[in-house]
């Protein structure tokens, strides 16, 4: 598999570097995996000569954008994969036996002794008519033990992973328990069998990051007690460097660069590797310093006949050997057991690849302007069932021509409640009031006029769902202007051409219909649309979350691009800090659907912070290496419904007074330092000297 | 669970109120004179008078729905313009053997469905897989009639293994009644086989793909003790509904099984009623068949909503 | 009559997870849309006008979705059955062998062969000509009832899904009683009223048809609802009558497609059980429901075949029908 290298002194691995190597001793040894998916009756190839190895005790991490294959070779490795899967070489090999040539029966006996799995979804990893306890119990008696027995070791398997009433928890069903709950339980379960490998699919994606730091943490310190060798999955790659202690990188069904953790990602050899590293906001990057690079060109799809070296269409450093000879496994470092490795012809180019250029442009210092929009005592009750879910409580806001607000929070803090009262699409209590330019709007985008509705825009987080599937991009576009610029005939043509100009589309793609684009080109008529009106304010409610990062960082640089053009105003939600830090001008903290603190950018990420924000900084896992100190949420998100009396943060708060104020008075939202406003009882300089020594990253 | 349940009661109530209203206007739908209609063109005005005193349809709409209404909660329906005796007296006595005949249709549809369903998804696109899903499409497709007449054409003439006509000898057991209604069944179960091993099929097979029943398989467990303790009961919960639905809908593939195979059930009665005109029996049978089919899906809803812990437990759901 | 229940008024939930999912759910759901990708991509040549590349585009996605359904033998025989009856229906007596109505006295209840290949009815009437101009009425009825079920069904779906709350509360308890009864039953009590002929038996079945209808077109828009392009629409200032018809419906085609199939199929199986209980199309007419019911208790005198060939005809086309359901429904659902 591996040709002769072309580039004479490098030290190159002849063979492949594992074959061979640690067969019978690796908690999992994958060597030359090929599986095909038959779409159609056709063989599709998914996975294209997988190599790697988990040793035992070892955490290893398989990194990647989607469909680059990382869950196949997970699923192949376990015997699981769908029934249109099949392994077409190579092998799998688990406490040094082939799984993917294994009867039944030992296939059940290695899921029962040796093996165990954490998926993504908690919620449907439960069976959701049967009791957590029974479900938990029933891991122990597969293995023998007595019901009773069971039961009592299902008790401590539930305490094991810090679920602080295992009695109560047995009593209860999935749909009763939280996504972080769930998935302890879920990982509870997988324990039970002591496995010398337990594999991890994609295990935090759904929760929200504080609930991440949680569960991350338990996986790690129940790794030390049990020493089972981890094999981790997972895009993100913040998680992957603070879990794995090794990692490969995959792209297209190959693994083309692996080695310990730290050394991929501060020392990247691969082009694709360098290519994913930088797609990331890092070290603080903001939109008026940098462009983000971006990865040119398409992921393949599956089953695609690709050239020799899988890459070589989007790498910035390919030349013609790459499209007749395979890349040569090239071993780096000084350990050439092949621990370390890149396949690439020009491996020595790699440290040349040259970054996109820096911006001069200064961030913004139109201070005093009049606001663009105002929210003020904004609330938003939900009526379910005879109680009241305060989803925002008196909000006041102030958006300033041009700049960007990042809305931040967990799950349920009303950032997207929050979207939608601006948009008019959720219609907000009485008393509540949204002023655009000095008029207050209506609170139903029905009842606006529609030159509000044409300033007031939004990019929607998924662009599969935000256009209409029926119609082409021309369809959906010409529409837009009509309706939001009054454009219409023949100088809708040309507009037409104006706009996907501007969000970087070609005519050639007027004619297509959305499931024709690629999920990057979807985001980019989505923000056509929105811009079609040349809106003053465009809310984006987690517009790269469903993007793989290379494609991310191509969306965030449109962003920032159009807002220099047009002087548009953001409001800008996700759950990924680094993101917000990158676009934005400031940014609001929300809780339970009060703000906690807002302020410039700057200030709230450099800090004293308000101890949420501070331990939403702090859960986030970092690309380049785990923070010093971090602080950790206890308990689970109050509900809505009834809030904690005094500070609703009190119940969760690491930094709680002793005094017991925080329990009873509510902290007003008072400016700490020039435009910085924070809700908490603890003074500025207080949490100043507490936050000192933590310098976190995001 | 009890707001659901008292909450499910009171949508059954408003739409049976619905559904007697939606009979009623049916029945009225034409300004038409009811006793001319019964006696003909050449009758003499005085009698259609007459008659349309002794049966009420003189008086106003509101006040005939008013006795309608009345007529349900005191079981009294009128009397049938065709034979004078009380409709309830008629109903009364033709709906047990319509009963019967549905109870052992679905005793033996619903394990054979059921099955079957499954029996298809655990070889999903495979051969069996394939016949299974075949015949019940083409089962259901089948008018219940024209299925009759292949299966007397089979059994009764060709075989002549199975009586072909349902009356039994007066006394007869229970054993030699479901004899003798043992081909009206037939006709039945082959064509409602299709609807719930369709149900049962689809079931079995996203709680065979869900991720619980892989979280059970990596536990270790054998293929067919992950089916017992974790496909099944999420599997069938879907099914349910569908027993329910199905046996309402039975009752209209009765009308034609019982006149082939000359059941004296409820059926017949409403065919030989129209053929008749004879309202009152018409709409007060309509009635009933829409009543067994509600509650059968409230019963149905009912159940399912005890079997799933997610309604169940719900403190307003 | 029997309907397919559907486990439909579930919440579509449309929330994909945040981020991008584990690869192994994009193998085996999104492979098929990756692949559809590849085949109905045409870039417009530098030649190309704009508009030529949309209708081509768009010829292209219709000839592909055809080829999927010509690959399906469920399909192609479907069809070839329909056309058999639909030529039969056109042809009528100019290809029947003898005059349906005719009674050939010395022939009563002839066996089939000789002369009569099918046979003769219990008046001396050719059982092959009857079942061959038997066709005319029920494909006529049929397909009209089912076209004015579907229609009114989808306007209906499509209100109540769009609108919810109080508007949907209402129709669906009025629809629900509807579903309540079987439609064979309701269908004899209002063609009693109103008295039997070909044009209330097709106006009552499609009047019938639609509260089933509605509650399929519901559940779609329900879910389509859900989707953020139609917030987008209304961000745009489009009217709720816009987005209920310009949005929304070119994306339930498919399942209003399918379901006209099936209501099709359900239209014989109905009007011919009508007939057959003698509401429905009237003597003389050699419609194949009323042959049965006017020749079944002959049957076990031996005389079986005015009954069992007629009875193979209306098999054969429901089945036909259902099985172009069942390969649409496999096509064109999403």
């Amino acid at each position: 598999m591996t040709a002769a290298s072309s580039e004479p002194g490098l030290p190159v691995v002849a063979a492949d570097p594992l074959a061979g190597a640690d067969r019978a001793t690796a908690a999992l040894h994958v060597e030359n995996l090929e599986v095909d998916f038959l779409v159609r009756g056709i063989p599709r190839r998914v996975l294209r000569g997988v190599s790697f190895s988990v040793r035992p005790g070892e955490s290893f991490g398989l990194v990647g954008e989607s469909g680059c294959g990382k869950s196949t070779t997970a699923y192949s490795a376990l015997g699981l994969l769908p029934d249109n899967g099949r392994v077409a070489g190579g092998q799998a090999l688990i406490a040094g036996r082939d799984v993917t040539h294994m009867s039944a029966s030992d296939l059940r006996q290695v899921r029962l002794n040796d093996v165990s799995m954490v998926y993504q979804d908690p919620g449907a990893a439960l069976n959701p008519t049967l009791k957590i306890g029974m479900q938990v119990t029933e891991a122990f008696t597969m293995l023998g033990a007595a019901k009773a027995e069971a039961r009592d070791r299902a008790f401590e398997a539930l305490r094991r992973v810090r679920i602080s009433d295992p009695r109560g928890v047995m009593e209860r069903y999935p749909h009763q328990l939280s996504g972080g709950m769930q998935q302890r339980v879920v990982i509870a379960m997988a324990l039970a069998n002591d496995p010398k490998l337990l594999v991890l699919d994609e295990p935090t994606t759904g929760l929200d990051a504080t609930v991440e730091a949680e569960v991350l943490d338990l996986v790690e310190s129940l790794r030390e007690d049990t020493g089972a060798a981890v094999l981790l999955i997972a895009h993100n790659l913040g998680v992957i460097r603070r879990m794995c202690d090794r990692v490969g990188v995959m792209y297209a069904g190959k693994v083309v660069e692996q080695g310990p953790a730290a050394e991929v990602f501060d020392n990247p050899s691969h082009p694709y590797t360098v290519g994913l590293l930088r797609c990331l906001p890092r070290h603080g990057a903001r939109k008026n310093d940098r462009r983000l690079d971006t990865i040119p060109g398409f992921l393949p799809q599956i089953g695609e006949a690709l050239p020799t070296c899988v890459f070589v269409d989007r790498c910035p450093i390919a030349t013609d050997v790459c499209r007749t000879q395979a890349p040569p496994v090239v071993a780096l470092g000084t350990d050439t057991s092949g621990a370390r490795f890149a396949r690439c012809h020009h491996i020595d180019k790699v440290a040349q690849i040259e970054p996109t250029g820096l911006l001069s442009g200064a961030d913004a210092e139109a201070r005093e302007v009049e606001p663009i929009l105002r929210l003020e005592d904004v609330n938003v009750t939900f009526h379910q069932n005879r109680r009241s879910i305060h989803a925002l409580v008196d909000v006041n806001l102030d958006l300033r021509p041009g700049e960007t607000l990042g809305l931040v929070g967990e799950s349920g803090s009303g950032k997207t409640t929050l979207a939608k009262t601006i948009l008019g699409i959720q219609q907000p209590d009485t008393g509540s009031r949204v002023v655009l330019d000095g008029v207050p709007l209506e609170g139903s985008t029905r009842k606006r006029p529609q030159d509000a509705r044409r300033s007031i825009q939004i990019v929607f987080q998924n662009p599969d769902s935000a256009l209409n599937r029926a119609q082409s991009v021309r369809a959906i576009l010409s529409r837009a202007l009509a309706k939001l610029a009054g454009i219409t005939g023949k100088e809708a043509d040309t507009r037409l051409d104006v706009l996907i100009n501007h969000v970087r589309l070609t005519p050639r793609h007027l004619d297509l219909k959305p499931r024709q684009l690629s999920g990057g080109l979807k985001q980019r008529v989505a923000i056509g649309r929105a811009f079609a009106g040349d809106p003053r304010i465009v809310v984006c409610d987690e517009p790269t979350s469903a993007l793989d990062v290379s494609v991310q960082a191509a969306i965030l640089n449109l962003l920032a691009d159009l807002q220099r053009d047009e002087q548009s105003s953001y409001v800008f939600i996700s759950h990924d800090l680094g993101v917000v830090r990158y676009l934005s001008d400031r940014i609001a903290v929300l809780y339970l659907g009060r703000i906690m603190e807002v302020g410039p950018a700057a200030d709230v990420f450099a800090g004293p912070h308000h101890p949420y924000t501070e331990a939403l900084l702090s859960a986030v896992p970092s690309v380049d290496g785990a923070p010093e100190t971090r602080i950790r949420l206890d308990g689970e998100v109050p509900s809505a419904a009834s809030p904690p009396p005094g500070c609703v943060f009190h119940t969760r708060c690491p930094r709680r007074l002793e005094s017991g104020i925080c329990e009873t008075e509510v902290p007003p939202l008072v400016e700490v330092e020039p435009g910085h406003r924070m809700a908490c009882h603890i003074p500025l300089e207080e949490l100043r000297g507490l936050q000192a020594a933590e310098t976190v990253q995001a | 669970m009890v707001v659901y349940v008292l909450r499910r009661l009171a949508l059954a109530v408003v739409t049976l109120f619905l559904l007697t209203l939606i009979v009623f206007a049916i029945s009225n739908v034409l300004p038409q004179d009811v006793a001319r209609a019964i006696l003909g063109p050449f009758a003499p005005a005085e009698s259609v008078a007459q008659l349309n005193k002794q049966l009420g349809t003189d008086q106003p709409l509101l006040v005939q729905y008013w006795r309608l209404l009345k007529g349900i909660i005191t079981f009294d329906f009128g009397t049938s313009y065709q034979s004078g005796q009380p409709v309830t007296e008629l109903i009364g006595q033709t709906l047990s053997n319509s009963a019967k005949l549905a109870i052992l249709a679905l005793l033996l549809t619903v394990p054979l469905g059921v099955v079957g369903g499954i029996a298809a998804a655990l070889r999903k696109g495979r051969l069996a897989d394939r016949v299974i899903v075949t015949l019940g499409l083409a089962g259901s497709a089948i008018p219940e009639f024209v299925t009759s007449t292949f299966l007397i054409f089979v059994l009764g003439l060709k075989l002549n293994v199975l009586p072909v006509l349902a009356t039994w000898p007066e006394g007869s057991s229970i054993g030699t009644q479901a004899y003798y209604l043992l081909m009206p069944s037939l006709a039945l179960v082959l064509v409602y086989f299709g609807y719930i091993a369709r149900m049962a099929r689809a079931g079995t097979i996203s709680a065979l793909e869900a991720d619980y029943t892989r979280t059970a398989t990596m536990k270790g467990m054998t293929r067919a003790k992950v089916l017992r303790t974790h496909v099944l009961r999420n599997a069938l919960l879907p099914t349910i509904s569908v027993v329910a639905t199905q046996t309402g809908y039975l009752f209209g593939g009765l009308l034609a099984v019982e006149v082939i195979f000359n059941v004296n059930g409820l059926g017949r009665l409403l065919v030989t009623a129209a053929k008749a005109k004879d309202l009152p029996v018409l709409s007060a049978g309509v009635l009933v068949i829409g009543t067994i089919y509600m509650v059968a899906t409230l019963l149905a809803d009912l159940l399912i909503s005890y079997l799933n812990p997610r309604i169940r437990l719900a403190a307003n759901a | 009559m029997s309907e397919t229940t559907r486990p439909s008024d579930g919440p579509h939930s449309a929330a994909t997870p945040s981020s991008s999912t584990s690869d192994a759910a994009d193998m085996t759901h999104g492979l098929v849309d990756r692949e559809m990708n590849e085949m109905v991509t045409v870039p417009a040549g530098p030649g190309m006008t704009a508009s030529a590349a949309a209708l081509t585009a768009r010829k292209t996605a219709r000839r592909e979705t055809f080829r999927l359904l010509m690959r399906k033998p469920s399909f192609v025989i479907g069809n070839l059955i329909v056309i058999f009856w639909v030529v039969c229906a056109v042809g009528g007596k100019a290809i029947a062998p003898y005059d349906p109505q005719q009674n050939f006295s010395d022939f009563l209840h002839a066996p089939p062969g000789g002369d009569f290949l099918l046979g003769t009815d219990r008046l001396g009437r050719d059982v092959l000509s009857r079942i061959i101009t038997g066709a005319r009425d029920v494909l006529i009825v049929a397909p009209v009832s089912a076209v004015i079920g579907v229609t009114l069904g989808t306007v209906l779906g499509l209100v109540m899904g769009f609108y919810r709350g109080a508007v949907d509360d209402i129709l669906s308890r009025i629809v629900e009683a509807f579903l309540s009864l079987p439609i064979a039953v309701v269908g004899l009590l209002a063609l009693v009223v109103l008295g039997p002929s070909n044009t209330t038996v097709l106006t009552v079945v499609g009047l019938l048809f639609a509260p089933i209808v509605a509650r399929t077109v519901r559940a779609a828009v329900l879910a389509e609802r859900e989707l953020d392009y139609v917030q987008a629409a209304r961000l745009q200032g489009e009217s709720s009558f816009y987005i209920m018809f310009r949005e929304i419906l070119p994306n339930i085609t498919g399942p209003i497609i399918v379901e006209l199939t099936v209501r099709i199929g359900y239209a014989i199986f109905t009007v011919a059980t009508l007939s057959f209980l003698g509401v429905g199309v009237q003597p003389p007419s050699p419609d194949w429901g009323l042959a049965i019911s006017d020749e079944y208790s002959f049957i076990i005198s031996g005389y079986w075949w005015p009954v069992v060939y007629p009875s193979l005809a209306i098999a054969s086309l429901v089945i036909a029908v259902n099985l172009i359901a069942d390969a649409l429904q496999g096509v064109l659902s999403r």
